[in-house]
């Protein structure tokens, strides 16, 4: 089936709002926004501060964001990704460059809803000056079939007195393969807060790689990553950082929850310190579902499933 | 309304509770005092069902409950306040309160206002680990308060508590009564013990004296080492 340009547009909104997006902010003109559909941008809007220029690629689309030095950009920014068909190849080549002393927040969705066989490759390059508050959410749907490899690779440079935060969340439907690879370099006195939250089910695979280096004076992380497994799903959390600096506090926190005979969990936190004066920690915790949570929902009067359901629900929220 | 009997439990082969009979009647709020250490929670877990006993049974509104799960027990209308209660991260107050008040008869609202907590302030907060200790006791009083159950048996929910927010969880506890409920309340505290009907006192998991507040109230005083069971040495051990 052929769509027109209008229908590929309405479909992938369509995606992009079952996956959580809000769709009153893509035609919005106050709001920065771009809609991707495989290697075409369906629209994009610019807003004073920011701008978005993009470049069609034989497989996708490369993208160059840039938020101008001192803008505090009030709307968040609305990102949509997506392939509509069941087969095929998307490549994103993201260069976001957050200039000093500005402020962005960006909504990203990356929505698959038919996937049977894709692969989406994102590579994305992220500088972030001095001064400045990034925060990137990038959420996935990519439908129920599990047909999918997806494989998101960014490396992302925080400059002095910067905030980061990145979030990850896939929470709905199936993920299928999932290879995600992170690194971070964080200068002085900068703070950054990776989050990833993901529910993996039949036969899932996820692999999470996430590398901080704290190499300037006073730079502060923490490695989040909350996932729950069910079916065959399995999963393999890294969570690096690295302490090179005086001050330097990074923290590695990764809970994940086997609810299933044959999912499997792995987690493998690596902290190292070369500079005295740092310190990096972690707690994992991998294992079945809480008892004495269960026990204290079904003293509520909520059955076994119902308390799996509403602790699966927290963690991910 | 209760009805525990010749209640025993074990663990790693030593008696925690000891050939226990205790009742409770319809709108009793009924003390159990004792030391640390003496099985009032262990107590609490059989009644609620977290336990299995050894031996002995449990009755419930003239039915033998013993055999019934944790879920089974609340939907018959027995709950539990832990004395240490579970942390939810991601989960909100208010959902949580709202999972407790299925039939949504009692404000969610309120039930925290009965416990002195505002509820501007705290729908919106998680029960996570950033509450503190009071804050979540409390939380989980409200809850019981939301579940409006039959039987609530509430493990030391005064302790932790502090000086001016004490009255507003005694007021919760009474207004349960008042509203119908029976109340198993474990407790270390005079306060406590005041706005009971009866008590009883715990000693190495059996009950030693069931009596009027007034009478048990000598277990407070200066002369409070219960009974010579407690903190004293087992022979030949060092
Ligand atoms: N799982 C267990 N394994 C071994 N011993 C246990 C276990 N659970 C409880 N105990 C022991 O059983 C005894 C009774 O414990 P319980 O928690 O019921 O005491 P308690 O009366 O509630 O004390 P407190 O006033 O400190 O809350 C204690 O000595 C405790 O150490
Ligand atoms: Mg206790």
């Amino acid at each position: 089936m052929i769509l027109t340009r209008e229908e590929e547009y309405q479909k992938i909104v369509e995606a992009y709002g079952n996956a959580g997006g809000n769709t009153d902010l893509l035609g919005n003109r106050q709001v920065a926004n771009m809609v991707v559909h495989e290697n075409r941008v369906l629209s994009a809007n610019e807003v004073e501060g920011i701008s978005l220029k993009s470049e069609s690629t034989e497989r996708g689309v490369a993208l160059v964001l840039t938020v101008e030095e001192g803008r505090k950009i009030e709307h968040p920014v609305d990102l949509c990704f997506g392939m509509l068909p069941q087969e095929g190849l998307q490549e994103i080549d993201l260069k976001m460059n957050v200039q000093d002393r500005s402020e962005v927040n960006i909504i990203a969705h990356c929505v698959f809803p038919n996937a049977t066989n894709i692969t989406h490759k994102m590579d994305a390059d992220i500088r972030i000056g001095n001064n400045a508050v990034f925060s990137y959410s990038e959420t996935h749907y990519h439908g129920d079939h599990g047909g999918i490899n997806v494989i998101p690779k960014a490396r992302v440079e925080v400059g002095e007195n910067s905030v980061y935060r990145n979030t990850f969340a896939l929470v709905k439907g199936q993920v299928g393969r999932l290879d995600f690879d992170y690194e971070t370099i964080c200068g002085r006195k900068s703070n950054t807060e990776l989050v990833a939250k993901i529910y993996g089910k039949a036969q899932d695979d996820i692999r999470i790689a996430e590398k901080v280096h704290l190499n300037g004076e006073g730079a502060k992380s923490l490695i989040k990553s909350r996932l729950v497994l069910k079916d065959k799903a399995r999963a393999e959390v890294v969570g690096e950082t690295y302490g090179n600096a005086p001050l330097a506090r990074g923290h590695v926190d990764c809970n994940e929850i086997v609810d299933g005979d044959e999912a499997i969990a792995k987690a493998v936190p690596i902290v190292s310190v070369s500079n005295r004066q740092a310190k990096v920690t972690h707690e994992a915790a991998i294992g079945s579902i809480d008892k004495k949570q269960m026990q204290t929902l079904m003293a509520r009067g909520l059955n076994e499933e119902e308390a799996i359901n509403v602790i699966v629900r927290g963690i991910l929220a | 309304m209760l009805e525990v009997s010749q209640l025993c439990y074990n663990s790693n082969g030593q008696a925690i509770v000891d050939d226990l009979t205790l009742s409770i009647g319809k709108q009793e709020i009924h003390a159990i005092i004792g030391a640390n250490g003496t099985g009032k929670t262990t107590l609490a877990y059989l009644v609620m069902g977290i336990y299995s006993p050894f031996t002995g049974s449990v009755f419930f509104e003239g039915e033998d409950i013993t055999a019934c799960s944790v879920s089974e027990r609340a939907q018959k209308g027995i709950t539990l306040a832990w004395q240490d209660p579970a942390r939810f991260e991601g989960l909100k107050v208010g959902e949580y309160l709202k999972l407790s008040n299925k039939n949504g008869s009692r404000a969610i609202e309120d039930c925290l206002s009965m416990v002195g907590l505002l509820p501007s302030q705290f729908l919106n907060r998680s029960v996570d680990e950033n509450l503190s200790g009071g804050e979540r006791r409390r939380v989980e009083l409200a809850a019981v308060l939301a579940m409006q159950p039959k039987l609530a048996i509430l493990d030391e929910v005064d302790s932790g508590i502090d000086m001016a927010s004490l009255p507003y969880i005694m007021q919760g506890v009474s207004a349960m009564k008042s509203q119908g409920s029976s109340v198993l309340l474990i407790t270390h505290t005079k306060d406590a013990l005041d706005i009971a009907d009866r008590a009883s006192l715990l000693c190495g998991g059996k009950v030693l004296q069931t009596g009027s507040p007034e009478e048990m109230s000598q277990w407070f005083g200066d002369h409070c080492v219960i009974c010579n069971h407690i903190n004293v040495p087992e022979e030949g051990s060092a």
